[in-house]
C-alpha cells in the first residue's frame, strides 16, 4: 500500500500519464486543463518523462497529431477542454472511425458564449456520439487510476478506440486531494507496452484513413459501433484486474445508499461527492434518498443501469448542460429511453444545475428531493412550459 | 572535395520502382497525379505518405483499393501538416527507445492548394515552424478541384471558377495569387522551391534535396489539371511549360534564404500564350491581359533581383 499525497488533481492526472508511459503528448492549453500540460511539459524537459511533447499551434492539430502518432504506433495522450474540445471536434470522429486508442484527460467546462471559464458539462455533451469511450471521475484518485486504465482499455486489441475521461473544471481540476499513486513497477505490471495491430512503416506499408464508398460505409461504421458496445466487457474486466492488483475496485454504474429507497438521483462527475452529501443530511431527517453515479457513460452501460433502478419510482436526473432546444438535457434522453423501453414504470424529472461554474449545494439536491417526492411526475412552478427545471435562474 | 551527396548529382537517375501505381482514377492527362508520381520515385521506398483530403486522396483510395506501395495516412482536409508532426515525433521517440529499428524514414506530406494555402495554413505554419522534419509537397492545381473548380487563395487572378464565375459585375477570381513559397520560406526552413512535372529532372532534382536537409521542406508543384483549366487532357505538360516560359510561374528554390533560379525562360513568353488556349480565361478582354502582363513582370523582376539575375 503506497501512502497519500495530497496533490492537486491535474498534476496527479500529469503524474498518471507519466506512469502509463506515453510516449507522445501533443497538447494545447486551455483554462482549466492547463496545469496538466504544463506540468507533463516539466516531466518532458526534466528528462522524467521519456516522451516527445509537441507544442502544437492549436487543439484541432494537437488531436490531428495525436492520430498521426498514434498511427505511427506511439502509446500517445493529450487534454483539453471546453472550446478545445469543439475544435478537435471534427477529428474526434476521425480518431475514433480509424481506431488510434488515444487518450485524453477533458477538463470539463461550459462553452462560449457568453464566456465562461468555469466548470460544467457542455463541451462534453456536445462531443458525446464522436464514438469515445467516456468515464467520469468523482475524485482525484479516480482521474489517476481513470488514466491508467484507460489505455489498457483503449489498446486492447478487442476495443482499439480512443478514451476520453472526464474531470470537472476547476472544482475537480484544481482541487488538492489526498492521493495514492501506484509505483511505476506496479503499473507497468499492469499495463503492458503498446503493441499496435497497424503501424504506418515502410517495412509493412498499410493505407490509413481511405474513403468508402456507400456499399462499404454502414459496414465499416457498424463494425466500430459493435467496437464500441463490446468494450464494455474489457472495460468491467480491466476495472476488475485493477481491483485486484491495486485494491480500488471500480464499476461502469455505482451506486450509494440505493437500497433502502426507491427515489434516487442520477449523474455524471464530481458532483456525486456533493450528492452524496446531500443524502447523509437527508438520512439525518429521517428521509432515505439514494444515488446512482455513471462512471461510465459511452458505451451507455444499459444493463447496469437497469439493473441499478430496478425496483426504483422516482429518479431525479442532474445533469450540467442546456439542451439546447432538445425536449430535454442529453442524460435524461438516454436514461428515459431507455427506462421505456424496457417498459420500467418510473418517473423521472430532468433538473439542470450548476452551469458556467454556478455552486450547487447539497440543500439544492434536498429541494429536489423533497419536490420528486411530492409531486411524482407533476410540471413543477420552474418548469411551466418546458419539461426540465433549472436550479437557480433568478429575474 | 567530397559530394555532400551523390543524390542531389545523379539527378538524371530515375528509379524504375512505382509507389503511385496504376488503376487510380485521376482524369486523364492530370499533371497532379504524375507530380507525386515523380515525387515519390525520388523520396524511394523509406518514405511515409501524409495527404490531405482532395483529388489526390479521393481518386486513390476508395476501401478496400489503394493507389500507394508506401505507408499512406489520410486524416482530413486541414491538418495533413498535423498528422505529419504526429507522424514523425513518434518514429522519433519510437527509435529513441530502440522499438523501432533506426532507419532514415521520409515524412512526406502532400496536400492540394486549398488544403495547403486556405483551410491548411494554420497547421501547415505550426509544423513549419516547430521544425520537424518532413516535406511538404502543395500540389497547385489553382483551384478546390475534387469538389468541383472552386476558387482558392491560389487561383490565379481572372480565373474562372464555379465561385468566382465571371458576369457582368466579376471578371472571375478578383485578387492574385498568394505568395504560398514566400509564406513557407518566412519560416525560416531550409529548403523551400518551386517546381512543375513539365520540368521532371528540375523536380526530382528539387524533392532529392528536399529530402537530404534537416528540418522542414516546403516544395510547391504548379501542376495542370485539363478537367479546371479547361484545356485538352493531352496538353498539360505543355500548359505547365507555357507557365514556367511566360513567366507566370518561375521556377526557383530558397536554400537557407538564398534565393536561386534554376531555370531562366528568358526572353519570355507573352502571356497571352499561356492564357489564350484556357477555358478558364476564356472570358478575359485585352485590357485585364495586359494588367496580367505587367503583374507577371513585375514578379519576375523582383524574383530576378532576389536570385542575383541580370
Ligand atoms: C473541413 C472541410 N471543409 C471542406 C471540405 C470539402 N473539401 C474536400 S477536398 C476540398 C477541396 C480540395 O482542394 P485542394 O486542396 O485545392 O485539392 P485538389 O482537390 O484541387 O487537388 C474541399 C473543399 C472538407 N473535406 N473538410
Ligand atoms: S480534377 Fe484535375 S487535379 Fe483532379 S484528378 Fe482531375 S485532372 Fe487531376
Amino acid at each position: 500500500m503506497n501512502a497519500k499525497k495530497g496533490i492537486e488533481v491535474s498534476i496527479a492526472a500529469s503524474i498518471a500519464a507519466k506512469l502509463a508511459r506515453v510516449e507522445v503528448v501533443a497538447a494545447y492549453p486551455i483554462t482549466p486543463q492547463t496545469h496538466i500540460v504544463e506540468h507533463l511539459s516539466e516531466l518532458v524537459a526534466n528528462g522524467e518523462l521519456d516522451a516527445t511533447y509537441i507544442n502544437v499551434e492549436s487543439e484541432h492539430s494537437a488531436m490531428s497529431a495525436c492520430c498521426g502518432s498514434s498511427a505511427a504506433g506511439a502509446r500517445t495522450f493529450t487534454s483539453t477542454s471546453s472550446q478545445g474540445l469543439e475544435l478537435m471536434h471534427e477529428i474526434l470522429f476521425i480518431a475514433s472511425g480509424m481506431r488510434f486508442p488515444i487518450v485524453m484527460a477533458t477538463v470539463n467546462r461550459a462553452l462560449s458564449a457568453p464566456l465562461s471559464i468555469w466548470g460544467d458539462h457542455s463541451d462534453v455533451m456536445a462531443a458525446r456520439d464522436t464514438g469515445w469511450i467516456m468515464l467520469f471521475c468523482e475524485n482525484g484518485q479516480e482521474v489517476v487510476d481513470s488514466i491508467i486504465m484507460a489505455f489498457k482499455i483503449a489498446e486492447d486489441r478487442r476495443v482499439l478506440l480512443p478514451l476520453m475521461v472526464n474531470l470537472d473544471g476547476f472544482s475537480l481540476s484544481h482541487v488538492i486531494e489526498p492521493i495514492e499513486f501506484p509505483s511505476q513497477e506496479e503499473v507497468d505490471k499492469f499495463l503492458p507496452p503498446y503493441n499496435p495491430l497497424y503501424t504506418l512503416h515502410p517495412d509493412k506499408p498499410v493505407t490509413m484513413g481511405a474513403y468508402a464508398m456507400p456499399e462499404l460505409y454502414t459496414e465499416a461504421k457498424y463494425a466500430q459501433e459493435m467496437a464500441i458496445v463490446h468494450s464494455k466487457e474489457v472495460i468491467v474486466k480491466v476495472m476488475d484486474e485493477f481491483g485486484k492488483q491495486f485494491g480500488r475496485y471500480y464499476k461502469p454504474v455505482e451506486t450509494y445508499n440505493t437500497e433502502n429507497t426507491d427515489v434516487v438521483f442520477i449523474a455524471l462527475g464530481a458532483i456525486n461527492e456533493n450528492i452524496e452529501t446531500a443524502i447523509d443530511r437527508l438520512k439525518e431527517e429521517g428521509k432515505e434518498a439514494g444515488l446512482i453515479n455513471l462512471r461510465l457513460f459511452r458505451p451507455f452501460p444499459t444493463k447496469e443501469l437497469l439493473f441499478a433502478l430496478k425496483g426504483k419510482k422516482r429518479v431525479a436526473v442532474i445533469e450540467r448542460v442546456m439542451p439546447g432546444g432538445a425536449t430535454n438535457g442529453p442524460l435524461f434522453n438516454e436514461i428515459s429511453s431507455l427506462v421505456h423501453s424496457n417498459r420500467m414504470n418510473i418517473s423521472i424529472e430532468d433538473y439542470i444545475v450548476g452551469l458556467g461554474g454556478r455552486d450547487v449545494l447539497p440543500e439544492d439536491f434536498r429541494d429536489i428531493f423533497d419536490e420528486i417526492k411530492a409531486t411524482p411526475g407533476k410540471r413543477t412552478k420552474s418548469k411551466k412550459d418546458k419539461n426540465f427545471s433549472v436550479i437557480g435562474v433568478r429575474g | 572535395m567530397m559530394l555532400p551527396s551523390i543524390d542531389i548529382y545523379a539527378a538524371n537517375t530515375v528509379s524504375r520502382e512505382e509507389f503511385a501505381v496504376s488503376g487510380h482514377r485521376a482524369c486523364q492527362g492530370c499533371a497532379e497525379i504524375l507530380a507525386v508520381r515523380l515525387a515519390l520515385k525520388a523520396f524511394g521506398r523509406n518514405t511515409i505518405m501524409v495527404m490531405a483530403t482532395g483529388c489526390m486522396e479521393i481518386i486513390s483510395t476508395p476501401l478496400p483499393t489503394t493507389d500507394w506501395k508506401l505507408p499512406w495516412i489520410h486524416v482530413a482536409f486541414e491538418n495533413a501538416a498535423a498528422v505529419a508532426s504526429g507522424v514523425e515525433s513518434a518514429l522519433k521517440i519510437l527509435m529513441e527507445k530502440n522499438k523501432i529499428p533506426r532507419k532514415d524514414i521520409n515524412v512526406v506530406t502532400i496536400g492540394g492548394d486549398g488544403g495547403t494555402s486556405d483551410i491548411g495554413l494554420q497547421a501547415l505554419s505550426g509544423a513549419l515552424e516547430r521544425g520537424h522534419k518532413f516535406t511538404y509537397i502543395c500540389v497547385d492545381n489553382e483551384a478546390y478541384m475534387n469538389t468541383g473548380i472552386q476558387r482558392s487563395s491560389s487561383t490565379p487572378y481572372g480565373a474562372m471558377t464555379t465561385t468566382t464565375p465571371p458576369g457582368k459585375k466579376s471578371i472571375g477570381q478578383s485578387t492574385w495569387k498568394k505568395d504560398m513559397p514566400k509564406i513557407a520560406a518566412a519560416h525560416n526552413i531550409p529548403y523551400v522551391a518551386t517546381a512543375c512535372p513539365s520540368y521532371p529532372f528540375d523536380l526530382l532534382a528539387k524533392i532529392k534535396k528536399a529530402k537530404m536537409v534537416y528540418g522542414p521542406s516546403y516544395i510547391h508543384v504548379l501542376s495542370v489539371c485539363p478537367t479546371g483549366w479547361r484545356i485538352p487532357s493531352n496538353m498539360a505538360i505543355r500548359y505547365g511549360r507555357l507557365a514556367v516560359e511566360t513567366g507566370i510561374f518561375p521556377l526557383y528554390e530558397i536554400e537557407n534564404g538564398e534565393y536561386r533560379l534554376t531555370y531562366n525562360p528568358e526572353p519570355l513568353r507573352q502571356v497571352g500564350d499561356y492564357l489564350n488556349g484556357q477555358g478558364r480565361f476564356r472570358h478575359l478582354t485585352p485590357e485585364t491581359i495586359s494588367e496580367i502582363r505587367e503583374h507577371v513582370n513585375a514578379d519576375w523582376e523582383r524574383l530576378k533581383h532576389l536570385c542575383g539575375v541580370k
